[in-house]
């Protein structure tokens, strides 16, 4: 078994093991155990990529493995990594690992909870390992679908119209993009050889422009709903609103980084043509998200609402950074994808944690509880700070990489988009202060006066997510040349 | 000399934050301080021995101060020119600011041991005392402009948690958001400012930003936008980040509402430190200000700090919580000291408004810090800011009263105090330079004295009220720190300044111009006498005279109502009419949209589900008219 | 072979009798009418056997034998429709169509 199958493999193998188990306390200790295996198991990744690496091992892919499992259409099951996907598992498996320890105490249907969130990882890990276009995608359905069940039986609030506003509108996604890998696989061979789903395979191929230049909106928008695209962002805050801590986070922070990682490596790499053609018209989109996350945040009530729209201004970077196409602002992109993920967990986290205290959500109706429940609010205000960017905590990195390889453009028209991005720092520091002036600060109320402390699973698991921000946050340089040395095989198509 | 002890400047303030902020429920409150203070002992003796030998022995070779790196690593790399890079730098002016900043942080440390005590979140004030002092240190010491920024936010995150330090205060809540964005908007400025930079520049190192030859190479590019060159921008740009720290009008109105933190909070933040770190980044850049388009840039430094220091001491004049004032106090000098910085020219003698800035951010440092432990002393004793509330304190307070007496000698630059020295280098610096920015300074110089003399009469002098609780003279640990400050206020203008820092590095000497200095210590005698006329004894001369002007002087009591300026934009304009509509415009419109396609499809099936009647007879209609009508299709397509 | 009888007129004849059957299946409001109407289409088809066999193939057995299956099949179909029919019947007291739309959407 390879190291990279063991991915797929240990989660199959932690969902039979929780099938077995029939003590109900045991369901989260199996799926905790799969999952520091699974952590674990990403740990050792990186190490034996950099292993590989130094051992001059230059290939785009490492660890690659391929083999056929559907002759008539060609589809291998095609795997291996680089040093973008080695980190994206390890955000995988860690936010995974935090998302077990919040939602310690599910007692409504623990074993299908844990079995469907393990699902959707598995699918995940799935996607960022295959470079076969059609495995990919079918990977990608899979980290979908259990997404309707986790807000559908275990969310709060309208929780069946989210679920089934995300499903349909992810599904609708996965129709159009599967319109743009049909695309591709159709013209993988224009002499008339074999058709194929391999990317590096159709790397290879020149691809007609006018062909570029019609799928790649399929592939764009396909990966760019999932990735919160500006306009069709709107699954994100009514999804997020509804589901259980967990699957927040875990959609936040890891499914919501499967677009920005499929533009990448599909859209981008495979149509360099469709990509300048249109880097104009889905920049604008992406600096509108940007900004009008941002503002859209202010304004609203509800604590998830602010961090959903604080997901789209932020996710608005991500594509921002990569419609740049230079190597400083796709690693940036690459940098606020992990570092998004994690600080957007940490949010999420922080918000169950409280809501699981106060039972609301509202701003306006909590007051001062920093002096009730201070390590809580203490976490918070990190969380927020890392939101709003100071240095210290990965979202700066992340940031001002997109920023100033976003400045690098000599045209007007980007520079103003620059600008404008990076006047979101202001935005989000408004309404990230806000809250934390309205909710933890202030004079303290009486009817929260009793909240219990924070439980020591609480803490491992928004611990777990601060150590990874404030590790990104403060030696950037080690996670830069991962991803930099990852990203110049791609930019050089470009 | 193992100048790698430097490095345990800034990492030792960072050590006892991580210290204090993990454990912050664990370690209880006198030991909290009593490691905050440790630490910061070794970092004042470290910091003052490192600068102290700099500036006597080794920092000196050949007539010129060296630039020495003493460390830097790569943070993050963008190419292998741009790249942000973690450092120490040190050179006459981080030197300097090696000696204000421990020194001031370091008193600080040891007076809150008596005023915080037993105040709630004893740990949490020291945690953020030392990662202010962990941010400053890195700020001045920075390699690299970049560096600069990550620390500026850095103190920007610690001014906000102490301000907000009374968190369950709503005002006080209130005045840490307000800092933390107005500045988080100066910010944007500077960041901007260094995106150009990024590409214009393409670097953002000190030593190659500063060097004179690619100054020159940078003037040679004359890329333009409307009609100044891309740099002037960048320059005016990080000029605004600057403005937002050191509080320049129009970016001022968070310093007078941060005075909601605790005292001596207020005395190292908001009066000596922190907000002297615009005039910190303009120094830093100072070759690049003067010499890119013949300093156009610096004209607008010029022009801001001469506006702000007449507008704030205005101001100054009327208020009444003695915070306030001492905030007002605090703009007006660091207005001074940007309005220095621009009229300064570059090369020895030329070069004195740089020194002279320098001078008095130095000598500033030392005595608003002790005008503002000295307020705190006052607030101690007679639990309140306002001056109503005051007089006659000069029997109760004597230590207080006479270190306080000493600071706002020294402000009003009366010799042989130190504020005397300093300010009159800088008016010299702007009577050659510029008239009116020397009349405007030399206008402020007697404003200052009037108002400073108005504070020291009122809260010491004026009458003799009865108290409720009597007040009584401050512990030890509060008079100490008073005293040594007193100490340097006193005395810290004899210090032969132009001998350290200079634009080009190499000494020069000044001398005093007794012409100028008669005139400006003329004028501040004036405002004292003044001050003497309306306060020493309780009179309603001053009431008189605020009616007499009438509308003026409402106007200014309400700061010229920038405040409320700034909240109607905020406020009305930004969330009501941009936030909102985007909120609604996300929820109806765009949201709607997407509702819209899913339920029309509701729509139509509601509409065909109709041909599922559940009727047979239908069904066979269907089957059979479908079936002749493809027939007839296929019949059609056949004969044809 | 019916003199004087053309086959036009006969499939004519026939061709009647099955949109009779089809209109009647498509309009009466009763089941018992309606497997009546299935019977004339029926019927219409196995006259129709005959008589193509009758008159093109003259000496072939193939059309009546067709037609004597259709007899049968459409006795074993009244059969089993009748019964449902009156399972039908005895379950909700009606043989009516309107009453039978339960199965929609």
């Amino acid at each position: 078994m390879d190291i990279l199958t063991l991915f797929v493999i240990v989660p199959v193998i932690t969902i039979v093991a929780l099938m077995a188990v029939r003590n109900k306390s045991y369901f989260r200790v199996v799926a905790l155990a799969g999952f520091i295996v699974q952590t674990l198991m990403s740990f050792n990744l990186i190490y034996q990529y950099l292993q590989e690496r130094a051992s001059g091992n230059n290939d785009i892919f490492v660890f690659t493995k391929d083999v056929i499992w559907f002759a008539p259409l060609n589809i291998h099951y095609a795997i291996g990594v680089d040093g973008i996907s080695v980190l994206m598992i390890m955000l995988t498996s860690v936010i995974v690992l935090a998302g077990i320890f919040i939602s310690w105490q599910v007692d409504d249907l623990p074993k299908e909870f844990f079995i469907s969130l393990i699902v959707l990882s598995s699918g995940v890990f799935g996607f960022f390992i295959s470079y076969d276009l059609f495995t990919m995608f079918v990977f990608y359905e899979i980290a979908v679908i259990p997404m309707y069940l986790l807000i559908g039986i275990w969310g709060s609030g309208p929780r069946e119209y989210a679920a089934m506003k995300l499903t349909l509108m992810l599904m609708g996604a996965s129709a159009i993009l599967l319109i743009g890998i049909l695309g591709l696989y159709f013209y993988s061979a224009p002499d008339g050889g074999q058709l194929t789903f391999n990317i590096f395979e159709i790397a290879k191929v020149n691809l007609p422009v006018s062909m570029q230049r019609l799928f790649f909106p399929f592939v764009f928008v396909g990966f760019g709903v999932i990735g919160a695209l500006f306009p069709f962002h709107t699954w994100s805050p009514d999804g997020h609103a509804s589901a259980p801590t967990a699957v927040s986070m875990l959609h936040a922070g890891v499914l919501m980084k499967l677009g920005g990682y499929g533009i990448f490596r599909i859209a981008m790499f495979l149509m360099p043509e469709g990509t300048h053609f249109w880097a104009d018209f889905f920049l604008v989109l992406a600096i509108i998200g940007v900004v009008y996350g941002a503002l859209a945040a202010i304004k609203q009530t509800d604590l998830k609402y602010i961090n959903a729209y604080s997901s789209v201004s932020h996710l608005g970077l991500v594509l921002l950074g990569l419609l740049m196409i230079n190597n400083i602002a796709w690693k940036g992109a690459m940098i606020q994808s992990l570092s998004h993920g994690f600080i957007t967990a940490m949010f999420f986290a922080m918000i169950g944690i409280i809501y699981g205290r106060t039972h609301t959500r509202i701003v306006s109706k909590m007051s001062g509880l920093l002096v009730i429940i201070p390590v809580i609010g203490v976490l918070y205000v990190l969380a927020g700070l890392a939101n709003l960017g100071l240095p210290g905590f990965s979202g700066f990195v992340a940031e001002m990489n997109i920023f100033v390889g976003a400045f690098q453009h000599s045209d007007t028209f980007h520079r103003v988009i620059t600008i404008l991005a990076a006047s979101s720092i202001v935005v989000t520091a408004v309404y990230i202060l806000r809250l934390v002036g309205k909710i933890l600060m202030g004079p303290p109320m009486e009817e929260y006066a009793n909240l219990p402390g924070i439980t020591w699973y609480e803490k491992t698991g928004t611990f777990i997510l601060l150590f990874f921000i404030t590790l990104i946050g403060t030696m950037p340089l080690w996670f830069g040349k991962i991803l930099s040395d990852s990203i110049i095989p791609f930019i050089e198509r470009l | 000399m193992n100048l790698n002890l430097m490095i345990l400047i800034p990492l030792i303030p960072l050590a006892v934050f991580l210290l204090l902020g993990i454990f912050f429920r664990r370690i209880k409150e006198p030991v909290s301080g009593y490691i905050g203070v440790a630490g910061l002992t070794i970092v004042s003796l470290i910091s003052f021995y490192i600068a102290i030998s700099y500036f006597l022995d080794f920092g000196l070779v050949n007539g010129e101060y060296q630039k020495i790196i003493v460390f830097r690593s790569t943070w993050i790399h963008f190419t292998d020119n741009l790249k942000i890079e973690m450092g120490i730098l040190l050179d006459p002016l981080s030197a300097v600011m090696l000696i204000v900043v421990p020194l001031i942080s370091w008193m600080v440390h040891i007076y809150s041991l008596g005023y915080m005590k037993g105040e709630g979140g004893f740990t949490r004030f020291y945690a953020f005392l030392s990662l202010f002092t962990f941010s400053m240190l890195g700020l001045v010491l920075s390699v690299n402009i970049f560096q600069i920024y990550i620390f500026w936010e850095l103190v920007g995150v610690s001014s906000y948690s102490l301000i907000g330090f009374y968190y369950k205060k709503k005002s006080a809540v209130l005045a840490a958001k307000k800092a933390f964005i107005v500045t988080r908007f100066a910010d944007l400025g500077f960041l901007i400012g260094l995106l150009i930079l990024s590409y214009f520049a393409g670097t953002f190192d000190f030593l190659t930003l500063t060097n004179l030859d690619f100054i020159q190479t940078l003037n040679g590019q004359a890329v333009t936008f409307m009609g100044l060159s891309v740099i002037t921008w960048a320059l005016i740009l990080i000029f605004m980040g600057g403005a937002g720290k050191s509080a320049m009008f129009p970016l001022h109105i968070w310093l007078p509402d941060a005075m909601e933190g605790p005292t001596p909070v207020s005395a190292l933040i908001h009066a000596a430190t922190m907000v002297v770190a615009g005039v910190f980044l303009v120094a830093r850049l100072f070759p690049m200000f003067y010499f890119i388009e013949d300093g156009i840039a610096l004209e607008v430094v010029a022009y801001v700090g001469a506006f702000t220091t007449l507008f704030a001491a205005v101001i100054a004049l009327t208020q009444y919580d003695i915070k306030r004032v001492l905030a007002f106090s605090t703009m007006s000098q660091i207005g001074y000291m940007m309005l220095a910085l621009g009229v300064s020219g570059y090369g020895e003698h030329e070069g004195l408004g740089y020194m002279a800035s320098m001078f008095h951010l130095f000598t500033h440092a030392m005595f608003k810090a002790l005008l503002f432990l000295g307020a705190g002393a006052i607030i101690h004793a007679v639990h309140s800011n306002f001056m109503q509330d005051m007089g006659g304190l000069r029997k109760h307070l004597p230590v207080t009263h006479i270190t306080f007496l000493v600071a706002a000698l020294a402000i009003s630059g009366i010799p042989p105090f130190a504020g005397f020295f300093s300010k009159d280098e800088i008016l010299a610096a702007a009577f050659e330079h510029n008239k009116l920015i020397w009349f405007t300074g030399f206008i402020v110089a007697g404003m200052t004295a009037f108002y400073m003399f108005r504070l020291y009469f009122r809260i010491f002098w004026w009458n003799d009220p009865e108290y409720k609780h009597k007040p009584h003279e401050a512990p030890k640990t509060m008079t100490v720190p008073l005293m040594i400050l007193a100490f340097m206020a006193a005395f810290s203008g004899f210090i032969p300044f132009s001998d350290f820092v200079s634009t080009d590095y190499s000494p020069f000497h000044t001398h005093i111009e007794w012409g100028l200095a008669g005139a400006s210590v003329g004028i501040g005698v004036l405002g004292i006498l003044l001050a003497v006329l309306f306060y020493k004894k309780e009179n309603d001369l001053s009431d008189r005279f605020a009616r007499a002007f009438g509308i003026f002087y409402k106007w200014t009591f309400n700061k010229f109502y920038i405040d409320e300026l700034y909240f109607f934009i905020t406020k009305k304009i930004i969330f009501k009419n941009i936030s909102a509509p985007f909120a609604w415009f996300d929820r109806h419109i765009v949201d709607g949209t997407m509702n819209g396609i899913g339920n029309s499809t509701v729509w139509i099936s509601e509409k065909i589900k109709g041909l599922q009647s559940g009727r047979v007879q239908d069904y066979a209609m269907y089957f059979v008219s479908g079936a002749t009508v493809i027939s007839m299709i296929l019949w059609f397509l056949l004969n044809n | 072979m019916i003199n004087g009888v053309s086959i036009y007129e006969i499939l004519t004849l026939t061709s009647i009798m099955f949109f009779i059957g089809v209109y009647g299946f498509f309009t009466r409001k009763n089941l018992i009418a309606m497997l009546v109407s299935v019977e004339l289409i029926l019927n219409s088809a196995a006259v129709n056997f005959v008589i193509i066999n009758k008159y093109m193939f003259p000496g072939k057995l193939g059309g009546d034998i067709f037609s004597i299956f259709i007899i049968a099949v459409a006795a074993a179909e009244t059969a089993l429709a009748l019964a449902i029919i009156i399972n039908l019947y005895r379950l909700i007291m009606s043989v009516k169509t309107k009453d039978l739309e339960t199965m929609k959407y």
